[in-house]
């Protein structure tokens, strides 16, 4: 008995696989359709080709070669990066380069493979490429695998090993020390201890490496980890029980803008040296503004700078634009890069970059996250 | 399976990251230079022309600028005004991993 095509598809995990050379083309087809999670897989020889096929329907994994005549695989994976950013990425490259690794790894991609020489090579790739199906692509923690931290904290945890956890969240960073098995420290920012863990656990989504334990951490926390988690998601719980309330008590009265004004003179008004800030979220929604009156010359002038050097970076494979800054006698205009939003800030006089840096965290903490 | 050795190809490589400096006048011509020929002067041309632009648009969004930063995921890319020109600094981020 068969499955309704329309049913039977909506499970199957969907691979483009981009590579110049055919022969390659037919024969990773071929075997990545041996795999468990039976996939559907494309295949392309040409980098325009596959932006055009990402366009008109929705893949799960990208697989694509580094050396291809045209548009390289780096100058693929950076354009599909800001596009798609929940499209898993593998480059599979005969090239073993650590440096082209590194580049690579820099622009945000999933796995990085080289084209395998024998069947235990093989089997590897083919085992990397199935744990990558069928993951969750919404949000999560990119590191080896896609997880939720709470699953992360609690793995370690539970297996009773050591071990330091970086989290970085855009410019935002954090660690958590675990200490046979048990959560010894945190540390984000300015606050160390059960405040950190409950700070960082507020992120929504993240990189995360595993690093070696710290045996010298001094312990801070003393909670059990269950007791611990289970705290943080009750207080995120209610804050966002909070914020609903906050924003319908504020709609009632007069309007969503209300509350968002009060919210920016409340957080932003306190930070020293911040002359003004400007949010500029993805097309579809209005831009955010605190201290500027005419916001839509430097909202403008914004859009207009980071296009322009995105496009280098496309170009020549340097990357997509995480910050930018210029810099003058009156003042410093920084702008960063957090998920899909930009903010434009602009900073009193000829700040230190450490004030910079500190300043730019703050307004990152109080209003991205 | 050495068959597969048969498809391990290469064809064209990725461009390496431009490092070093160069200074270019008003007109985006380019005075001096101590990036690597494998790097295009074309291509150092075209990023000399994108600073000099974004100078020339802050002063149009009634912003002076002296100076700018360039964060790339893999390049910083620096800059400084001088009389209409600038000079250009660029350094391959090496961070490895994620």
């Amino acid at each position: 008995m068969s499955v309704a095509p329309d049913i039977a598809n909506a499970v199957k995990p969907r691979i483009l696989l981009l590579d110049d050379d055919p022969d390659v083309l037919n024969l990773y087809q071929e075997m990545l359709l041996t795999l468990s999670s039976s996939p559907e897989v494309h295949i392309t020889t040409s980098g325009a080709r596959a932006m055009s096929m990402l366009e008109s329907e929705p893949f799960n994994v990208l697989i694509c070669d580094l050396n291809m005549p045209k548009m390289d695989g780096l100058q693929v994976i950076s354009l599909v990066r800001r596009k798609y950013p929940q499209l898993r990425t593998v480059v599979l490259t005969g090239m073993a380069d650590e440096q082209m690794r590194a580049r690579a790894y820099s622009l945000g991609i999933d796995l990085y493979l080289e084209k395998p020489n024998n069947s235990t090579e093989l089997n590897f790739l083919l085992e990397c490429i199935d744990s990558l199906l069928g993951k969750e692509v919404e949000g999560g923690f990119r590191g080896v695998q896609s997880k939720s931290l709470v699953d992360l904290i609690q793995l370690e945890c539970l297996s009773g090993t050591s071990s330091l956890l970086k989290i970085t969240n855009g410019r935002l960073e954090g660690r958590i020390w675990i200490q046979n098995g048990e959560l010894i420290d945190a540390a984000t920012q300015d606050v160390d201890g059960e405040e950190a863990f409950k700070r960082i656990l507020s992120w929504r989504a993240g990189n995360f490496e595993i690093l070696p334990a710290e045996s010298e951490r001094e312990r801070k926390i003393f909670t059990s980890y269950q007791g611990l988690l289970l705290d943080t998601a009750q207080s995120l719980d209610e804050a966002e029980a909070g914020e609903q309330e906050a924003a319908a008590a504020a709609k009632a009265e007069g309007g969503e803008a209300l509350s968002d004004t009060q919210f920016l003179k409340k957080s932003l008004g306190n930070i020293p040296g911040l002359e003004y800030a400007v949010r500029l979220p993805d097309k579809s929604k209005k831009a955010q503004v605190w201290g500027l009156q005419n916001a839509e010359i430097i909202a403008d002038w914004t859009k207009d700078s980071m296009s322009h050097f995105e496009k280098l970076g496309d170009k020549f494979r340097f990357g997509s634009v995480v910050q930018l800054e210029g810099k003058g006698l009156r003042r410093v205009i920084h702008i960063a890069v957090h998920g899909n939003d930009k903010f434009a800030l602009g900073l009193i006089g000829s700040p230190s970059r450490g004030d910079i840096d500190s300043t730019v965290q703050k307004v990152l903490e109080q209003w991205a996250c | 399976m050495g068959l597969l050795n048969i498809f391990k190809g290469q064809t064209k490589t990725p461009p390496p990251l431009p490092t070093g400096s160069f200074t270019v006048d008003s007109t985006g011509e380019i005075l001096t230079s101590t990036v690597p020929s494998v790097f295009s002067r074309e291509s150092l041309k075209q990023i000399g022309h994108n600073v000099l632009e974004f100078f020339r648009e802050a002063k149009r969004a009634e912003q002076s600028f002296t100076e700018l930063n360039v964060q790339f995921t893999a390049l910083d890319l620096k800059a400084r005004e001088l009389r209409g020109g600038a000079i250009i600094f660029l350094s391959p981020r090496t961070k490895t991993g994620r």
